[in-house]
């Protein structure tokens, strides 16, 4: 099973290392990190997604809890959650195909952030699985470079990933 | 007031109350060293070996209950505290240990003895500090110390660069901590202390397992008021030696791989475990699959982390030992009270008969057995306020069967990490923490080549410890391993070729050495070491042929115990 696990951290060097430190340890394999500041400068927030059975989860969980440094740890459910990623495509586009990958660009409410005379760079944003989905469509016309960013997420409505 | 950063450490380990560092200097250590020279509050011990500093300060820290502390330079003087604070880590044990580090603008160029150990150790520590502004000094150590000491304890490092040692200050005395993510757990949740105690009352063949959270959390009175209060057989693990007196008749001993018959079978047979402080680690529980079959759990720990960690728990208790076994006693005292009968009665006849059948016994032609001397050992220090430490391997298991260690914090061994040198380390740390107590420390002639240079520590400061070495001649524990499960072939656990002559090296260090051969010899010679009151090594020279047993093979389930050492036994190697 794929978790999205949410953790606000105190801001302060070594707290990455400690956190995915954890994670090797116990044999688990981080998909996605991504770090950034929150609302308050003294915490950020890492949301992690890592393929582990339930129980594996919970224990992972429980012993990020222990780190010193480690606030709270919530495991995001995809139906309470808000989640987003980012990411950039390197694409080749000839004059005979551009017109194509413009309009995929489009549909899926992308971005052209650059533009060279055989390739674009397309920005798009949204659920892991639109990010996919758009990767599908292009990887035809040759996806030369990808970056994306890894899942961020919120939990939905008046629940604070603290509660 | 203004001071340089070393002088701060050392007033903040004074506020801490720190009485005893184990440490060793170094370069970019002089500048703390310097100042604790002139503290009248604090007594540095110069060890012969930094390893033997970790694990001083963790025994210190078993003996009375105080945080450890030690103290090493950067690069090999930290990296040699690693094992210790590995091991403090691994039997929870509260310690703070303290390392120099290059030159804050030097670190990461591979500078003169730079060695990352805040990064070697982040597996090993519940917390480390890397010192990044000399000004917080004060606050750091304060807070290491409460980290240490608090929640499930543990080790916590301080990397201290030289030039924050050197740096002038403004010394704060009453810093304030910062720790918005540090809520350990205390007091446990009310609900569920009336949900165990209901189902004690609905059990029938209920018993504690007790571990080392019990003797942490200095539970062990409240634990043997529960034991007696509801009558249910106690079995504790090596961490938990103490948590009742060994000699009570419901103790039953050291359950898990070398433990008890009974205490095997009573688990097997269980349909209630009251896990007390106890982490059900693979010694206890062998196969995960087969342990305590028909049983439902109470767990009580002060971790959450450890709830449902290895089994599921029914009824599960977060909080300290004491303050819930206190609630408990009180929850359920009342009810216990109005029973008209023992509803575990028949239980106990059952148990009975275990003890009966497989008591707790080795087997004497007249040779001079490791069990026989144990024995001895405990008969000569059962009515003394006395000590036990070990080493790691046989004798270290035949000292859990047949020393019954009657008080908490008198029986100290490594647990987790199964750390061989342990042995006169822990002596030392003991009896520097305890120095009414008499220390022994049994040990295996392995275990104690592996730190034997720290007999000059016992010497420098007059620490009468008694280093009983069980001499087999043998790495014993794994030539036990080797003999049952890998065809009798005895593959570089052979210590004859070398083996120094203990008598001399006794003398070399300025200890008086005793040589035992025969069964006759042991008291006198025992009774002969705790009157010198010197550091005495006694070495009893044993047959190489003796297994620990009961055994439970690796992998196998407690049911698949062997009870006693297979006949024939002779013909070694
Ligand atoms: C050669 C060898 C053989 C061994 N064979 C055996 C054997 O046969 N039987 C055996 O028992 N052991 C054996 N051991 C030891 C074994 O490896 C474990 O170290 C031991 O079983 C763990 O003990 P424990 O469960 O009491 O946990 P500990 O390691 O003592 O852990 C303490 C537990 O208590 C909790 N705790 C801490 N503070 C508190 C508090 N204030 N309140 C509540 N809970 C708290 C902690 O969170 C933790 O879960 C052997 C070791 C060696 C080296
Ligand atoms: C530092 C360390 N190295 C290796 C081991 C593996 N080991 C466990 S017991 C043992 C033999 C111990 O021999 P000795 O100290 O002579 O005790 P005995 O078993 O003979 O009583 C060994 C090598 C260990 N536990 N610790």
């Amino acid at each position: 099973m794929r978790h999205t696990v949410s953790a606000l951290v105190e801001n302060k060097p070594g707290v990455l290392v400690r956190i995915a430190g954890l994670f090797a340890r116990r044999g688990f394999n981080i998909e996605s990190l991504a770090v950034g500041p929150t609302e308050k400068p003294s915490i950020s927030r890492m949301t992690i997604v890592v393929d582990v059975a339930d129980r594996p989860l919970e224990q992972v969980s429980k012993q990020l809890n222990k780190l010193i440094n480690v606030l709270k740890v919530s495991d995001l459910k995809a139906s309470e959650a808000v989640e987003r990623e980012l990411s950039l495509f390197k694409v080749s586009a000839k004059p005979e195909t551009r017109a194509e990958v413009v309009e995929i660009v489009d549909i899926f409410r992308a971005k052209i952030v650059d533009a060279s005379r055989d390739e674009l760079i397309i920005e798009a944003t949204g659920t892991e699985d639109k990010i996919a989905a758009i990767e599908n469509m292009l990887a035809p016309y040759g996806i030369r470079e990808m970056s994306r960013t890894g899942k961020i997420a919120l939990a939905r409505g008046g629940r604070k990933t603290e509660d | 007031m203004k001071m340089t950063g070393a002088k701060a450490l050392v007033k903040s380990l004074e506020n801490e109350g720190v009485k005893h560092i184990f440490g060793y200097p170094g370069g970019r250590l002089i500048s703390v060293h310097h100042e604790l020279h002139e503290s009248k509050k604090i007594q540095h011990l110069l060890m012969r070996h930094e390893q033997v500093a970790a694990h001083a300060a963790d025994a210190y820290a078993r003996a009375t209950g105080k945080v450890g502390v030690c103290m090493a330079t950067s690069g090999p003087g930290a990296t040699n505290l690693v094992t210790g604070i590995a091991n403090a880590y691994m039997d929870s044990i509260p310690m703070v240990a303290i390392t120099a580090q290059v030159g804050s603008m030097d670190i990461g160029t591979d500078a003169f003895q730079e060695a990352d150990i805040t990064g070697i150790t982040l597996p090993i520590v519940k917390h480390s500090y890397l010192v990044k502004d000399a000004t917080e000094i004060p606050r750091i150590v304060k807070e290491a110390f409460f980290i240490a000491s608090t929640g499930r304890p543990g080790p916590v490092l301080i990397d201290l660069p030289s030039d924050m040692s050197m740096s002038q200050i403004e010394y704060d005395p009453d810093p304030e901590m910062s720790l918005p993510g540090y809520k350990p757990t205390f007091k446990g949740n009310n609900r569920q202390v009336k949900a165990a105690a209901k189902m004690i009352l609905a059990s029938q063949r209920p018993v504690i397992y007790a571990g080392g959270g019990v003797i942490l959390s200095n539970a062990a009175p409240e634990l043997t008021k529960l034991a007696h209060v509801t009558r249910i057989p106690t079995t504790t693990t090596l961490m938990g030696k103490g948590a009742i007196p060994e000699d009570d008749e419901l103790s039953l001993g050291m359950l898990g791989m070398h433990g008890t018959a009974y205490a095997n079978h009573a688990i097997s047979n269980s349909d209630l475990i009251i896990a007390i402080g106890a982490r059900f680690d693979d010694r206890v529980t062998g196969k995960l699959s087969t342990f305590a079959p028909h049983a439902k759990y109470i767990h009580i720990d002060v971790d959450p982390a450890e709830i449902g960690k290895n089994v599921k728990v029914d009824v599960p208790i977060v909080g300290d030992a004491k303050q819930i076994v206190a609630a408990l006693v009180k929850e359920i005292k009342d009810d216990m009270a109005k029973l008209e009968k023992l509803p575990w009665a028949p239980w106990h006849d059952q148990i009975v008969a275990w003890k009966k059948k497989h008591p707790l016994t080795y087997k004497s032609e007249g040779e001079l057995l490791p069990q026989y001397v144990i024995e001895q050992i405990y008969e000569a220090t059962k009515n003394l306020d006395a000590v036990i430490t070990t080493g790691v391997g046989q004798h270290q298991m035949w000292a859990a069967q047949f020393v019954k260690t009657l008080k908490p914090r008198t029986f100290i061994s490594s647990g987790g990490l199964g750390t061989m040198g342990f042995g006169v380390p822990s002596a030392l740390g003991a009896q520097v923490g305890r120095p009414e107590a008499v220390v022994f420390d049994i040990d295996g002639d392995g275990s104690f080549q592996m730190v034997s240079q720290d007999m000059a520590t016992a010497t420098a400061y007059d620490l009468p410890i008694n280093i009983c070495i069980l001499n087999n001649q043998w790495l014993g524990m794994v030539r036990q391993w080797q003999e049952l499960f890998w065809d009798k072939r005895y593959a570089y656990t052979d210590l004859t070729p070398g083996m120094p002559d203990f008598m001399k090296l006794a003398e070399a260090y300025g200890a008086q050495g005793i040589r035992i051969t025969k069964p006759a010899e042991v008291m006198p010679a025992i009774k002969r070491a705790i009157k010198s009151k010197r550091p005495c090594i006694l070495e009893f020279v044993i047959t190489g042929e003796q297994g620990v047993f009961p055994m439970v093979p690796p992998g196998k389930g407690l049911q698949d115990m062997i009870y006693e050492q297979p006949e024939p036994q002779k013909g070694g190697s």
